[in-house]
């Protein structure tokens, strides 16, 4: 019976998620709370593989998610729907539904792409390069899609919500939170995957000592930039997802070094180097920001008031650098039900 | 073919010549010392080696290939495992998992089997799991596998980054003052351990060590070196006796 207990939980979520939102049991703005949610545990935990796994200091993650965000939503708009540039839709409405993940995915290529661009100069030595870099990136992509009239510059991007609407129609059902909940899931088992590897851990001993690290036979030129990529993919998988939120439009504005400054900040609220942290953090923060919309803009005092009070007490975030498994073992032995009951290993140790 | 072979090896920090004209030639299976006074360059000579430092003129040949311009974890790939004078373990990640990494130049599988838990990634994390936990009980640290390795007492420190050394298959073993800050009774065992090492894991030993118990009493050959340059090489008995090597060590008599 245990040994199903994790993958029970997922299900049960996505049931209560999905199905009260199908069912109209959820209403519109705890879809979009929830959704919300969803966006910020993806970038969060993606964020935490560089500045908290690596340990180096990536303060442009909103920068690749604005390219995962443009390309789907321009992929979206360019296939399925009839728009002034880009003219008469390409593909039937009815494929939308499809190929919505892979439009996500390539979302999420073309940002690793950009990452790419940037890890190969500024990992070449160790230091603040990447935080100026990555900030001056998050400059450069706002500004250069801001000067693109063809996708709508300044004013934004619009047309996706048309799909999204043509996609229900077809057949009825909240695809966006779906993919979102999806894109949850894949995020964190990637994330942890990787982490847990042998390969993934060369990305922690580069964190705590580099030159040991390549001495004992970690490339951490290349380890360093498949990781980096790996982050910036996910933030585009984010910001693809985003794109298509029901708001229907995109601005540069929403990507501005703001956006990077709430990852930032949910990143070390969670703890560095803590998946659940993370995930958590995102959650807080994101039903927090909610919570006290009524403030108005009071709300901008009393957050960071809290966070001054955080880092005060507990500077770590709230799990360090522990995982959920590490403080509540119950949880573990939950968890490793399914790998205890392979190898009929001794419970006690 | 000897294992190693360096010819002319000179390093320069930028005006300061830290080594200068280093030859060695290590036979297969030899157990070698280098010594000299704190700051002759014996560290620096490892580092070139291994990569950290590229040498401003000389050869380095490891097994026939030429390993100048290498970088460090190729310059590991190809077969040399060190310790370092001062402990550098990864502090934050357990005694299994710095042992584990030190697999990372034999890895068969990429990032997508990676993220995506292949049977390919599973097969190979087992067996690496399995080899790391055989070399944490040579070292008899097997039961600290899930510690911390900054939680553990010097002295396993020190095993563990031997473990950690050999888990990347070396043909070539390094070793840089092993014997720093042991106590005598952790001195006997390693007198005991390197020649067991080497015969288990048919290694070529080069050490670094400053306690003359240990050179002199496992050492088939010894050079020494001063300020960067060769003064001596022989048995330990000569170099016990070598002039130059008493005068570089207590200073020359004032007559």
């Amino acid at each position: 019976m245990r040994r199903h207990s994790l993958p029970l939980i997922v299900v049960g979520l996505f049931v209560l998620t999905i199905g009260g939102s199908w069912l109209g049991i959820l209403d519109a703005y705890v879809q979009l709370v929830l959704f919300y949610v969803g966006i910020n545990i993806i970038l969060t935990v993606s964020l935490n593989l560089v500045n908290g796994y690596m340990g180096e200091f990536s303060c442009g993650h909103a920068g690749f998610m604005a390219v995962g965000a443009y390309v789907s939503g321009i992929l979206t708009v360019w296939l399925f729907a009839e728009d002034s540039v880009f003219g008469l839709p390409i593909l039937p409405i009815g494929w939308a539904i499809p190929l919505f993940p892979i439009i996500l995915i390539i979302g999420s290529i073309a940002a690793a792409l950009v990452g790419l661009l940037i890890a190969i100069p500024s990992f070449r030595t160790r230091g603040d390069y990447l935080a100026i870099i990555s900030l001056a990136v998050n400059y450069i992509v706002v500004s250069a899609i801001t000067n693109m009239e063809v996708i709508g510059g300044s004013r934004g991007f619009v047309g996706m919500k048309r799909v999204m609407n043509a996609m229900g129609d077809v057949f009825d059902a909240p695809w966006l939170l779906i993919w979102t909940f999806v894109g949850i899931i894949a995020t964190i088992l990637i994330i942890h995957n990787f982490v847990s590897s042998t390969l993934g851990k060369g990305v922690e001993a580069i964190r705590e000592d580099e030159i040991a690290a390549e001495i004992m036979g970690v490339n951490t030129r290349r380890t360093k930039v498949m990781t980096f990529m790996l982050s910036c993919g996910l933030a585009g998988l984010a910001g693809g997802m985003f794109a298509h939120w029901p708001g229907g439009y995109i601005n540069p504005l929403m990507f501005f070094i703001l956006r990077s400054t709430e990852v930032m900040v949910m990143v070390y609220l969670g703890g560095m180097g803590s998946i659940s942290g993370s995930i958590i953090s995102a959650i807080l923060f994101t039903v927090l920001l909610e919570w006290l919309r009524p403030l108005g803009v009071f709300k901008w005092v009393v957050i960071p008031l809290l966070f001054i009070v955080m880092m005060l007490y507990r500077p770590q975030g709230i799990m360090g650098s522990s995982e959920l498994t590490d403080v509540l073992p119950r949880l573990q032995t939950l968890l490793r039900a399914d790998k205890e009951v392979k190898d009929n290993a001794p419970a006690s140790d | 073919m000897p294992l190693l072979q360096i010819s002319g090896l000179t390093h320069f920090f930028g005006g300061l010549r830290a080594v200068h004209g280093f030859d060695l030639k290590l036979e297969e299976g030899e157990l070698v010392g280098l010594i000299g006074p704190n700051g002759a360059g014996k560290t620096t000579i490892f580092n070139l080696v291994c990569g950290v430092y590229k040498p401003t003129q000389g050869e380095i040949l490891f097994n026939g290939t030429n390993l100048v311009g290498c970088r460090p974890h190729q310059v590991t790939a190809r077969g040399i495992g060190r310790t370092f004078q001062n402990i550098r373990l990864w502090d934050q990640l357990t005694v299994l998992d710095n042992v584990r990494i030190a697999r990372h130049s034999k890895l068969r599988y990429g990032v997508a089997d990676s993220v995506l838990r292949t049977k390919r990634c599973q097969r190979e994390e087992e067996d690496i799991e399995r080899r790391a936990m055989e070399l944490l009980d040579i070292f008899g640290v097997a039961s600290h596998a899930q510690e911390l390795s900054k939680n553990l007492s010097y002295g396993e420190q020190r095993r563990v980054e031997m473990a950690r050394a050999l888990a990347v298959e070396p043909r070539l073993l390094l070793l840089d003052e092993p014997a720093a800050g042991m106590n005598p009774g952790e001195i006997d065992q390693l007198l005991e351990l390197v020649p067991f090492l080497r015969k288990q894991f048919s290694l070529t030993v080069w050490i670094i060590e400053h306690q003359m118990q240990v050179i002199m009493g496992i050492c088939e050959r010894i050079q020494v070196i001063d300020f960067g340059e060769p003064i001596a090489a022989g048995t330990p008995i000569e170099i016990q006796a070598n002039p130059r090597v008493i005068e570089a060590y207590l200073g020359k008599e004032v007559a």
